[in-house]
């Protein structure tokens, strides 16, 4: 079970012989792309902002979640931060059961949960120049009353 | 009266213009601690998605504030 927080590029290779395993028939992997739009606006590249004592203990604890409840045999995770271009990897997830449908459930549970609880946040920068924090509301006030920060 | 230490990110951060600061405070619980800190910064507003921790522990915010805690501030969380 591994969980962590990098500024370079993620090797979804390395991570999938972490849990490489006898027992399993099955290893789901999960990767989160920089795509280049979101609510209709241009995105031209993401910077993410970690709380990383917090997301790497919350992290493992939803790795710990999945084990238990999907009788995984490995999982494993690794979260981006800092400044993403297009098409870059933001996120890797993988878990390995003895048999695909576990897999599959274990690798949904963990990026929902990690989207859901971890202390990560997620600038969009657009092609118009401005920068938005996502799911903020207030951002969004901001933004529609011209007040946010370009 | 208690001393506390708060600390804002991302959004939040933007919002008071500044990583972090003591405050002494009679706040009954988070909740009330976070109200503080909004009349402190015109900026800062209510996030309902708001995630708040104390002392690297994800916490609720009717939870009590303590002498010496370190409060964590966290606006709606966006990973993956």
């Amino acid at each position: 079970m591994s969980f962590s927080i990098t500024d370079g590029p993620i090797d979804a290779g390395a991570l999938r012989a972490l849990v490489q395993d006898p027992h399993c028939g099955a290893c789901v992997v999960f990767e989160g792309w920089v795509r280049n739009h979101n609510e209709g606006r241009e995105v031209l590249g993401l910077e993410y902002e970690v709380y990383e004592p917090l997301a790497v203990s919350e992290g493992l604890r939803i790795l710990a979640e999945a084990r238990h409840r999907f009788g995984l045999s490995g999982v494993a995770c690794v979260h981006r931060t800092g400044r993403l271009g297009l098409g870059e990897v933001a996120v890797v997830v993988v878990a390995a059961a003895a048999h695909r449908d576990e897999a599959f459930r274990a690798c949904r549970y963990v990026i929902d949960e990690v989207k859901r609880r971890l202390p990560i946040w997620k600038k969009e920068h657009y092609r118009d120049g401005e920068a938005r924090w996502v799911n903020c509301r207030h951002c969004v006030a901001a933004d529609s009353e011209g007040l946010a920060a370009s | 009266m208690m001393r506390v230490r708060v600390r804002y990110f991302a959004s939040f951060r933007e919002a008071t213009g500044i990583d972090d600061e003591w405050v002494d405070t009679d706040a009954k619980n988070l909740r009330a601690l976070f109200d503080e800190a909004m009349a402190r910064h015109a900026g800062l507003d209510h996030e309902p998605a708001a995630l708040v921790a104390v002392n690297d522990c994800m916490a609720d915010w009717d939870a009590r504030v303590g002498e010496g805690d370190e409060v964590l501030f966290f606006p709606p969380v966006a990973g993956g």
